[in-house]
């Protein structure tokens, strides 16, 4: 067997004009792709929209429990915060599909043997995840708002609750591209996305204030970065959000968001260089 | 000058799950299957020079290393004189590509993944356009330029895939199993606009393929691949050349006695490497043409006059029999299990 020999690449720093450019041009063909199938983004609003109307009128009682502290006027409000942050985690859990999907086509490797800049493949695929995001976040706010929900805090607490979303998109995202490049298998992805959807769901303040849950569920519900969206939201949509603390749940997705990014793009670079 | 050079290069994957007989160990006990074992290269600018070899004969891996796309365990591979390991972002700029799976975008226009295409390369937003009508009318592609690619023909979209490669005028092109998956026509058309596209843009390709005789329309040099090496090299007439002599092929009628016919043909001085097959006979001779009287009138003699005869000069399939002891069609199945568990590679 022969000795491997390491190369070093040399790394000739990609100016910085062209990572913007090829981000433009890369993102572009991403957001065109969306555009031209609408009804792709309206089909993965439906199952929140399920969620947000039948556990809205199912549970509505829930907030008689003496003790909710509801700030809004309806269950189906208290819930907007909570379906946001589930649509953010489940419309990027597909996100690999994507991945393995542009690996299976080629389209992937036609932009490794091109100059294409490396990092902006990357960042095409993470501003495609922010911009859904953000329009499904919206359309959630106003099927909410067509519910009934009233938001005391205003323009400036829907755009906090999409930053959060986006945060948490992206982070999700970034792990379902990593786990579509190293397991190059749709069933993984599924299977990744059923093992943490409900769960996280259910051990985040979404459905249910934490005071009524059990010790151990609190516990974990503190850890939980869904839950940060969940409780950012809820916060920046009442009338009196606690900012230091949506600054520093915000910080704490921004900074596992970044982390997964960083991962995948790690990914990205040992993908590219074994295939 | 040559464009591409290539020398000792060695490649090997993982096997899947625990591998057995061709895997080869690591050290660390995993087994390794080895897709390229010590393949040398030299491609002279300007010729179309043809990689043959069945599946898993190391023809994709070869491409993927020389188009910095994989790097080799050990060798060293410069295309235009770049080195593509050491400086893989300068060698991207003077290759072409046009691998087995196109790359297209299917929600986008022909022409969107054209001018995508070329802007990747550097071509400003006016030359991109330019230049992408010009390939969409080369290739034929006008009247589709407009429409998503997911509705493209088979045929159509490999049209593409080479304009694709094409965009930003390379100096090198490569073309991994250009034809397959086409129909014959499909093919008989790439095959034509490959051989013009060349004689008018002066560059050279690399073409990989299992079709014996779409090495033979198109190359001016082609290389045997077998087992991650090249087994021979050279013009296709200069390899056929090297079998000597030409086959004589003659059809029997119906009644002749087999062993007859074998003992008059031997007795001829000029003939060698008889085989009778049913009614079918082939032979060897250094100047087949000059030999065809003396075998029509032994045959005739053996009481089994000639129903017809040809004389054909070798073909690749039997320089290819010759250089790895087997026949080229036999091949394409026993090899089949030593291929690399990649999603990315269909075959070679």
């Amino acid at each position: 067997m022969s000795t491997t020999i390491a190369y070093p690449e040399r790394v000739v720093p990609t100016p910085a004009g062209t990572v913007l450019t090829h981000t433009w041009y890369l993102t572009g063909r991403k957001l065109h792709a969306l555009i031209r199938q609408p009804w792709v983004m309206a089909f993965s609003v439906i199952q929140p929209a399920i969620w947000l109307f039948l556990f809205g009128a199912l549970f509505h009682k829930v907030i008689d429990i003496p003790g909710f502290a509801a700030g809004g006027s309806s269950y189906l409000a208290y819930l907007v915060p909570g379906i946001v942050a589930m649509n953010a985690m489940s419309g990027n859990m597909w996100a690999g599909m994507s991945m393995i999907e542009e690996i299976d086509r080629g389209t992937l490797n036609r932009f490794l043997v091109s100059p294409a800049s490396r990092i902006a493949i990357m960042n095409a695929t993470v501003v495609e995840q922010a911009v859904s995001t953000i329009v499904q976040t919206l359309i959630i706010v106003v099927l909410g708002y067509a519910g009934g929900a009233r938001y005391p805090g205003g323009m400036t607490g829907i755009v906090m609750l999409t930053l959060a979303a986006v945060l948490v998109g992206v982070l999700w995202g970034a792990l379902s591209n990593m786990t579509g490049m190293l397991l190059r298998s749709r069933e993984a992805i599924i299977g990744v996305y059923t093992f943490f959807m409900l769960p996280l769901m259910f051990l985040s303040s979404a459905f249910m204030q934490p005071s009524f849950m059990p010790s151990w569920m609190q516990a974990i519900a503190a850890r939980n970065p869904l839950n940060w969206e969940v409780q950012i939201g809820r916060s920046v949509l009442s009338a009196s959000p606690d900012w230091p603390a949506v600054a520093v749940r915000c910080g704490g997705l921004l900074a596992l968001a970044a982390l997964c990014v960083a991962i995948s793009v790690t990914t990205f670079r040992s993908y590219a260089k074994n295939v | 000058m040559h464009s591409i050079e290539a020398t000792g290069l060695v490649k090997s994957y993982p096997a899947p799950g625990k591998s057995k007989s061709n895997g080869k160990g690591d050290g660390n006990g995993k087994a390794r299957v080895t897709a390229l074992d010590g393949l040398d290269l030299t491609v002279p600018s300007g010729t179309i020079f043809a990689l043959l070899g069945p599946n898993g004969a190391g023809k994709t891996t070869t491409v993927n290393i020389l188009t910095t796309l994989a790097r080799p365990d050990s060798g060293a591979a410069r295309v235009e004189g770049i080195d593509v390991l050491a400086q893989p972002a300068r060698a991207r700029t003077v290759i072409g590509v046009v691998a087995q799976r196109s790359g297209a975008d299917p929600t986008a226009t022909g022409r969107e993944n054209l001018i995508l295409q070329g802007r990747l390369y550097g071509l400003d937003t006016r030359t991109a356009k330019a230049r992408a009508d010009e390939l969409l009318e080369h290739f034929q592609l006008t009247d589709a330029a407009r429409r998503f690619v997911r509705t493209y023909s088979g045929g159509m979209q490999r049209r593409l895939d080479v304009a694709l490669g094409l965009m930003h005028r390379p100096k090198v092109l490569f073309l991994d199993e250009p034809t397959t998956g086409l129909d014959p026509e499909s093919r008989t058309a790439m095959w034509q606009e490959i051989t013009r596209l060349t004689a008018v843009d002066q560059m050279s390709v690399l073409l990989t393929t299992h079709y014996m005789e779409e090495a033979d329309r198109l190359a001016n040099r082609l290389a045997i691949v077998d087992h991650g090496r090249v087994v021979a090299e050279g013009e296709p007439e200069q390899l056929k050349g090297e079998l000597k002599g030409d086959v004589i092929q003659v059809e029997l009628p119906a009644s002749a006695d087999q062993r007859q016919v074998t003992g008059a043909l031997h007795t001829l001085p000029a003939i060698r490497d008889v085989l009778v097959a049913g009614r079918s006979v082939s032979a060897r001779s250094d100047d087949g043409a000059a030999a065809v009287p003396a075998v029509l009138s032994a045959l005739a003699g053996a009481g089994a006059p000639a129903a017809s005869v040809t004389v054909a000069r070798p073909s690749l399939d039997e320089v290819y029999l010759r250089y790895t002891g087997r026949r080229y069609s036999q091949n394409q199945e026993e090899t089949t299990t030593t291929r690399r568990p990649q999603l990315t590679e269909v075959s070679g």
